[in-house]
C-alpha cells in the first residue's frame, strides 16, 4: 500500500512537473517568444536574453521538512527540482537551482540566489502529506511599487502582482489537467525576500489525489478572483479549491 | 520560666488561629456563559468554517483569549479533527494584549520579543496587538506543510478577532521567544493582521 502511494506520489510529481513546465511556457511569450517544443535548446548569446527560471527545492541537509511516507519533503522537492530543470532546459529556458544535492540552505541564501539571477519566475518547491492535490501560494505581503533598494523581509511586495499572475497561469495549466489545485497566499521566509515573480508549489499526498474530482470551473473567473485579492491596506490569503465551492479565508501581514 | 514561655506561645498561637477566618467572605464568581466563535480549519478543502459554542468566559480579555484559543486547539486535538494538530489547550501558554504601537503599524517585523511586562490596555478603546505564546511541544508536534501551517495561523488570528474585535494584529512567540517558522514553513516572525483573517463568506453560523 505504501509503495502504491509512493508510486502515485511520483506520478503526481511528474504530472505536476510537466504542467508546471507548460505553465511557465505559457508565461514566457509575455517576455520573449518561447521556442518550439520540438526545436533544440537555443544557446543564447547572453544569459539575460533568455527566460530565466529559479527552482528552489525546499529544505535540505539537516532540515528534512515534512515526513512523506517513508521519505522526507527535502527528497521529494529535490527530485521535482531535478525533473523540472531538465524539462525546462529542454525547452530552452535558463534554469537556476538553489541546490542540486542534499545540502543545508537557509532562507536568506535561497533568496540571494534568486535575486542575483534576475529571473522571470521563481518556484519554491515543497511537498506535504496533508491536504490534497497541489497547493499554490503567493506571498501575502501587501503589493507595493518596486524600489531600487527594497527592505529585505518585504522585498517580494514589489512583485506580488506579478507573482499572483504567475500563480494564475500555473493554476490554469493544472486545472486543464484536472489536477485539484488550492490557491492561497501565505508568509514564507525566503519567498518574501525574493525580487522576482515567485510562488510556492506544494504537492500534497498522493492518496488524496486519487479521489475523483468534479470538473474544474472556467478559468477566467478563477484568475479574476485570484487577482482581486488585495485590499488597499493589507494583503489577503484567499483560498479556493478548484473542484469545490468552499469557504474562504484571508490572512494578512503588515 | 519554661512553663511561662510555653503558656505565652500557646496564647499567641490561639490568637493567631482565632484571627484566621476560613469562612468565605465572597462567593466565587461564576462567569456567565457567552457565545464564542471559532474559525475551524479544514484540511480537506483548505477552508475556515465558523463554529459557535456557549462557554463560561472570564471577564479579563487576556484570560478570555487564552481560553478561547485553548478550546480551538482542543478541537484540533480531537481524534476526528478535520485539521489534526496535537497539543490541545495546554499549547497556549499565554495571550498578552497590548496597544498597537502607532510607529510599528507599518513596520514589517522586529525580532525583539514582545514585552510581557507592559500593562494590558483594558481601558483604552484603540486597536490591540495580541501576542500569543505557544508551547514548544505544540510547535514540535505540528504537521509540516505550507497549507496546514497557514491554516493554523489564520485560524488562530481569525478566532481571536472574531471574539475580541479590538485585536487588530497578532504575533507569535514560542516559549516566550521569537521563532522563525511554525513547523518549517509559516513565518512566525511577522505581525499578522487579524482582521484580514476573517472573511464574511467563511463564517458560517
Amino acid at each position: 500500500m505504501r509503495s502504491t502511494n509512493r508510486s502515485h506520489a511520483r506520478r503526481t510529481a511528474l504530472q505536476a512537473a510537466a504542467f508546471l513546465v507548460a505553465a511557465t511556457a505559457l508565461l514566457a511569450p509575455a517576455q520573449q517568444p518561447a521556442p518550439a517544443p520540438s526545436a533544440p535548446p537555443v544557446v543564447p548569446s547572453s544569459p539575460t536574453s533568455r527566460f530565466v527560471v529559479v527552482l528552489d527545492a525546499a529544505h535540505g541537509g539537516d532540515d528534512s521538512g515534512a515526513r512523506i511516507d517513508s521519505g522526507s519533503e527535502k527528497d521529494v522537492a529535490l527530485a521535482l527540482s531535478v525533473k523540472l530543470r531538465s524539462l525546462l532546459a529542454a525547452r530552452g529556458f535558463q534554469v537556476i537551482t538553489t541546490r542540486e544535492s542534499d545540502a543545508t540552505l537557509d532562507a536568506v541564501h535561497r533568496a540571494e540566489i534568486a535575486n542575483r539571477s534576475g529571473a522571470q519566475a521563481c518556484l519554491s518547491l515543497h511537498a506535504t502529506e496533508s491536504g490534497s492535490g497541489i497547493h499554490l501560494f503567493a506571498s501575502s505581503l501587501t503589493p507595493a511599487a518596486p524600489t531600487r533598494i527594497p527592505a529585505w523581509k518585504t522585498a517580494q511586495g514589489g512583485f506580488v502582482t506579478r507573482s499572483l499572475a504567475l500563480a494564475g497561469v500555473v493554476n490554469s495549466a493544472l486545472q486543464h489537467a484536472n489536477i485539484p489545485v488550492t490557491v492561497g497566499r501565505t508568509a514564507l521566509p525566503g519567498v518574501d525576500s525574493m525580487t522576482c515573480p515567485a510562488i510556492a508549489v506544494e504537492i500534497a499526498s498522493a492518496a488524496s489525489c486519487q479521489q475523483p474530482r468534479s470538473p474544474a470551473p472556467p478559468i477566467p473567473p478563477t484568475r479574476a478572483r485570484l487577482l482581486k485579492l488585495s485590499p488597499p491596506h493589507c494583503s489577503s490569503g484567499r483560498r479556493r479549491h478548484a473542484s469545490r465551492d468552499t469557504s474562504l479565508s484571508n490572512g494578512s501581514l503588515s | 520560666m519554661g512553663v511561662v514561655l510555653w503558656q505565652l506561645r500557646e496564647r499567641a498561637h490561639q490568637r493567631l488561629i482565632t484571627g484566621q477566618n476560613s469562612t468565605p467572605t465572597q462567593a466565587p464568581e461564576v462567569a456567565p456563559p457567552k457565545k464564542a466563535t471559532f474559525l475551524v480549519a479544514n484540511d480537506a478543502d483548505s477552508s475556515l468554517l465558523g463554529q459557535e459554542q456557549i462557554l463560561p468566559l472570564p471577564q479579563d480579555p487576556g484570560a478570555r483569549a487564552r481560553l478561547i484559543l485553548g478550546k480551538l486547539l482542543d478541537i484540533y486535538a480531537a481524534s476526528n479533527a478535520l485539521h489534526p494538530v496535537p497539543g490541545g489547550a495546554a499549547s497556549i501558554e499565554e495571550v498578552f494584549l497590548l496597544p498597537v504601537p502607532s510607529s510599528e503599524t507599518s513596520r514589517p517585523t522586529s525580532s525583539r520579543p514582545a514585552s510581557a511586562s507592559r500593562p494590558p490596555t483594558e481601558d483604552s478603546t484603540g486597536p490591540q496587538l495580541a501576542v500569543v505564546n505557544l508551547s514548544s511541544a505544540f510547535v514540535a508536534g505540528h504537521p509540516a506543510g505550507i497549507e496546514t501551517e497557514s491554516l493554523t495561523v489564520l485560524s488562530l488570528c481569525g478566532t481571536l478577532h472574531a471574539n475580541l474585535p479590538r485585536v487588530a494584529q497578532v504575533r507569535f512567540l514560542v516559549d516566550g521567544q521569537p521563532r522563525a517558522t511554525l513547523a518549517g514553513h509559516a513565518d512566525l516572525t511577522r505581525t499578522y493582521l487579524a482582521a484580514g483573517a476573517v472573511s464574511p463568506e467563511g463564517a458560517q453560523q
